[in-house]
This record gives structure tokens, C-alpha cells and sequence, in this order.
């Protein structure tokens, strides 16, 4: 069971938040709180909003109305709050010229609290490539300095976005590893991802999009039994079937 | 802001298009001074060269370090840092690298052939802080074009285009216009719309210092007349800074709204 070092109110907590690029209303009046820790799983289908979400929670993406809090402080015009979130980006794309280990030096640089960058270093392999330049790295070595940027502080809150993306076979063994290493340590986690597999074996809880609006919350166990469906993938096809009936 | 500043001024640094565009003044320079070795003439040359470059690799700089910098500029928002912060750093890293290049690229030929010492100095002086001057307004109207337009290819046209107006069709109207209204005195008009425009207003700045004004006819003993006085002056440095302050404030305004 997770300790309950971070059970401090809520963590995270969205009031009414709507997003309109243009048009096109990404978010119509999302209402979520994450009081729990534990792993919740975000997901929908493209363009449903997840990312909009993730970003918002980041002060990434401005939102047109709706209140966002972290542990309690609402968050515009907020930066430092920022201390308190882990987040790891969709796509990792590194100024070229810099090295791995300046990289990280940087990234200490703008941030308080002590770095547990070492034994990320050796839990992905990364110590011969300290000294390469990032722009002469594969897509897989550059996804995994991007995990070790995000998993070396110790923030109650992380936030992944597809995580997945590029791993090898071995490092994606090693990430689920970490991730659960982290729930353990009693953090709430949020990813997003398409890979249902992930979320069968990860997941406490799933939060579903859809259009701009949560059709789903509650923990996998619920949303089998609501469905009647055994795996998570089959139970997402029949959320979004049922709809459409 | 400095942190910020700091590394992509090391990302920079050791860019090959820095090296290319330094090693390109060095050699230019080189070659000028070899050729000819009176070094008010070469300061006449490579202010000729640094009027249209200078702005044109700035403007092109500015805006390829936005685009490719995009995904990791969105990591470095999702760290406790103020936005404002990151854009400014990121403009000064870029602004900082090209003044580099060039100060070094011009600086070390004209070193070795003693310029400091000689009664050129003051003349060689004005081209570098000219050339810097530069750097930083085009590379921050460029940053300015490349935040308001997530389109690359439009960011890329527009920020061009503006180039291309402060270095050609602004004269070329200017031209036009004077010549179409010649039974007017134009010498205020003339000399406002020239000091509106930065490219001129270094141009001027730089003639001036080399007393070659008479070349420019009557309109040279105008802008002698008020840029030669200390409040001239003044206003011509005012004015220059402004053309930094501007688009930074810009940057800035920009930065702070954006969605990423």
C-alpha cells in the first residue's frame, strides 16, 4: 500500500476549464481533482483533449476560463509551483550542440531540491554518452535522457506523456520499474497514452475524454464491470460504441 | 534568465553556422586588409557589407533558432522558470552568439594590423558596436515574427520580408518620394525617415564618423548639421536602442499570451 507521505489535500484540482483554439473547443467545462495517489491513466481518442489537459496543469496552454490549482495555490501566472511537477514531454528534441551532462547540468540549474541523477545514469545505461553531444544521439538514448530529466527529482507529482515512445524492449522494462517505484513512494502519477497494454498493467485509475468532456472516470475494476468487458481495450471500444449508438 | 542565457549561448557557440559566419568575417577581412591597407577605406567597404548582412543573418539566425528550439523550449516551460525568462535568455543567447562572431571575425584582422593606436580607432569602434547594434534588433524582430507564427515557411517569408524592406524598399521609397516632391524642402522629412529606419541610421552614423559626409550632397550637410551636435547624437543612440527595446518589448508581450 502507498504510504501516505504526500496526502497533502488535494494535488490537483481543475474547476470548469475550458480551451478553445480557434474554433475548435478542445476543452467544454472539465471538471477533475486528484486527491489520491496512485496512477491514473488519461486517456481518448486524438484530439480529445488530453494533451491540452496535461499542458494547462503545466501552465503550457493558457486556459480561456476555469480555475487550476496544485496543492491547493492556483496556478496563474505561477512558475515555482512547477518544482512540485515531473513531467516528461511527447517528443524529446535537445539543443544539438550540448552535451548529455550539460544537459542535466542545466536542468539542475533551474531547479531546487537535490537531483538523484546518478543512479538514473546507471538504471538506463547512460554513462558513455555523458560526454556526446545530444544532437548525435539515436531517438531511444534521447528518450531515455528525457526520463532521467524527468524522474531525478523527487516531485509529488508527475506527469507523463507517452511514455512509451522509442523504448527499446529493456528500457521500457526498466521504465515500468521506475513508474512503479514512484507509486510506491505514494506520488500521484497522470499518463497519457495509447497503449493499452500499459494501462491494464499500470493503472489504479482511468480517466476517459471524450470531445472536450469526461465520459469515464473510476479504477479499471469499474470500468470492466460497467461495460462488461474483460480487458481495458475492449471496454474503451464499447465506451466510445455505446456513445454512438 | 541567465541560466537561460548561459546555455544556449554554449548551444550556440559551437554551432558550425557560427563558426562558418565568423570565419567568413575573418577571411573577408583578411582579404580587404591584404588588398588595400588603408583601413579607413576597408571601414568603408565592410560597412557596406555588414549594412545588408549583418541584418539578413540575424533575421534568418533569429528565426531558424525559434523553430528548431520549439520542443525543447516547451521542456524548459514545464520547468519552474518565468516565461518571459526563457524567450528573453534564448534572444539574448542568439544575439550574444552573433555579436561574437563578428566582433572576433572583424576584431582579430584589424588587431594585427594595429587599429587600436591608430587615429582609425575611434572609425573602427563605431563599425563593431554598429554591427552589434544590428545583430540584436534584427535577431529580435525575428524572434518577435517567429513567436507570432507557429507556420515555419510564413514565420520564415515574413521575417524576410522584413529584412528586405529595411534594407531595399525603404530606400527605394524614400528615394521615390524625394524625387517626386523635389520642389519641397525635404531636409527634415529626409532626414526623420532616415533616422527611422536602422539600417540608415547606422549607415549614417557610420559616415559621419568618417567625415565623409560631403559625399552625401546637400542632405549630408543636414544631418551633419543636427547629428553632428551632442543632442543629435543622442538622439540617434536613443533612437537605435529603442529599435532593440521595441521588439524585445514585444518578445515579451508575445511570450506572455502564447499557447504551447
Amino acid at each position: 500500500m502507498p504510504h501516505d507521505t504526500f496526502l497533502i489535500e488535494e494535488m490537483i484540482s481543475i474547476h470548469h476549464l475550458h480551451k478553445a483554439f480557434g474554433k475548435n473547443h478542445v476543452l467544454n467545462g472539465v471538471d477533475l481533482t486528484f486527491d489520491q495517489p496512485g496512477i491514473v491513466a488519461v486517456l481518448g481518442p486524438n484530439g480529445s483533449g488530453k494533451t491540452t489537459i496535461i499542458k494547462s496543469i503545466l501552465g503550457m496552454v493558457l486556459p480561456d476560463e476555469g480555475i487550476i490549482k496544485v496543492q491547493g495555490e492556483d496556478i496563474k501566472g505561477k512558475w515555482l509551483y512547477r518544482n512540485q511537477i515531473a513531467y516528461l514531454p511527447q517528443i524529446a528534441r535537445f539543443p544539438e550542440n550540448l552535451t548529455v551532462a550539460e544537459l542535466l547540468r542545466m536542468v539542475k540549474d533551474l531547479n531546487t531540491g537535490t537531483a538523484h541523477d546518478s543512479e538514473l545514469i546507471e538504471h538506463f545505461g547512460l554513462h558513455d554518452f555523458l560526454d556526446k553531444r545530444l544532437g548525435n544521439l539515436s531517438g531511444g538514448t534521447r528518450q531515455k535522457v528525457n526520463l532521467v530529466l524527468t524522474f531525478m527529482y523527487d516531485s509529488p507529482i508527475i506527469i507523463l506523456d507517452e511514455p512509451t515512445a522509442g523504448l527499446d524492449p529493456i528500457s521500457l522494462v526498466r521504465l515500468k520499474e521506475l513508474i512503479n517505484q514512484q507509486r510506491m513512494k505514494g506520488k500521484t502519477i497522470l499518463i497519457t497514452t495509447h497503449v493499452m497494454g500499459l494501462v491494464e498493467e499500470l493503472a489504479d485509475e482511468v480517466v476517459f475524454l471524450l470531445e472536450g468532456h469526461i465520459h469515464f472516470r473510476g479504477s479499471l475494476q469499474l470500468l470492466k464491470s460497467q461495460t462488461g468487458e474483460g480487458n481495458v481495450e475492449k471496454a474503451i471500444a464499447s465506451l466510445l460504441e455505446r456513445r454512438d449508438s | 534568465m541567465l541560466k537561460i542565457l548561459k546555455y544556449s549561448f554554449y548551444d550556440l557557440i559551437r554551432s558550425r553556422w557560427t563558426y562558418s559566419y565568423g570565419g567568413f568575417y575573418l577571411l573577408f577581412t583578411l582579404s580587404l586588409l591584404w588588398l588595400s591597407n588603408d583601413l579607413s577605406k576597408v571601414v568603408i567597404s565592410l560597412m557596406n557589407v555588414v549594412l545588408l548582412l549583418c541584418p539578413l543573418i540575424a533575421t534568418m539566425f533569429g528565426v531558424m533558432y525559434y523553430y528548431n528550439s520549439r520542443e525543447f523550449t516547451e521542456l524548459l516551460l514545464a520547468q519552474p522558470v518565468r516565461r518571459t525568462s526563457i524567450f528573453l535568455g534564448q534572444y539574448l543567447g542568439v544575439a550574444g552568439s552573433l555579436s561574437a562572431s563578428w566582433i572576433i571575425g572583424v576584431g582579430v584582422p584589424f588587431a594585427l594590423y594595429g587599429v587600436f593606436g591608430s587615429e582609425q580607432a575611434g572609425n573602427f569602434a563605431m563599425l563593431l558596436f554598429v554591427g552589434v547594434v544590428l545583430s540584436f534588433v534584427f535577431s529580435a524582430m525575428a524572434f518577435f515574427i517567429a513567436l507570432k507564427n507557429e507556420n515555419r515557411i510564413k514565420g520564415f517569408g515574413l521575417a524576410i520580408l522584413a529584412w528586405l524592406f529595411f534594407a531595399v524598399i525603404y530606400d527605394g521609397l524614400l528615394l521615390l518620394s524625394l524625387s517626386m516632391l523635389t520642389e519641397y524642402p525635404l531636409e527634415k522629412f529626409s532626414l526623420i525617415a532616415s533616422v527611422m529606419n536602422p539600417i540608415d541610421l547606422s549607415r549614417i552614423l557610420i559616415l559621419l564618423k568618417l567625415d565623409v559626409s560631403a559625399l552625401m550632397g546637400f542632405t549630408g550637410a543636414v544631418f551633419r548639421k543636427f547629428l553632428g551636435t551632442g543632442l543629435g547624437m543622442g538622439v540617434a543612440f536613443a533612437v537605435l536602442l529603442l529599435w532593440v527595446v521595441g521588439p524585445v518589448m514585444g518578445i515579451r508581450r508575445v511570450a506572455v499570451k502564447k499557447d504551447f
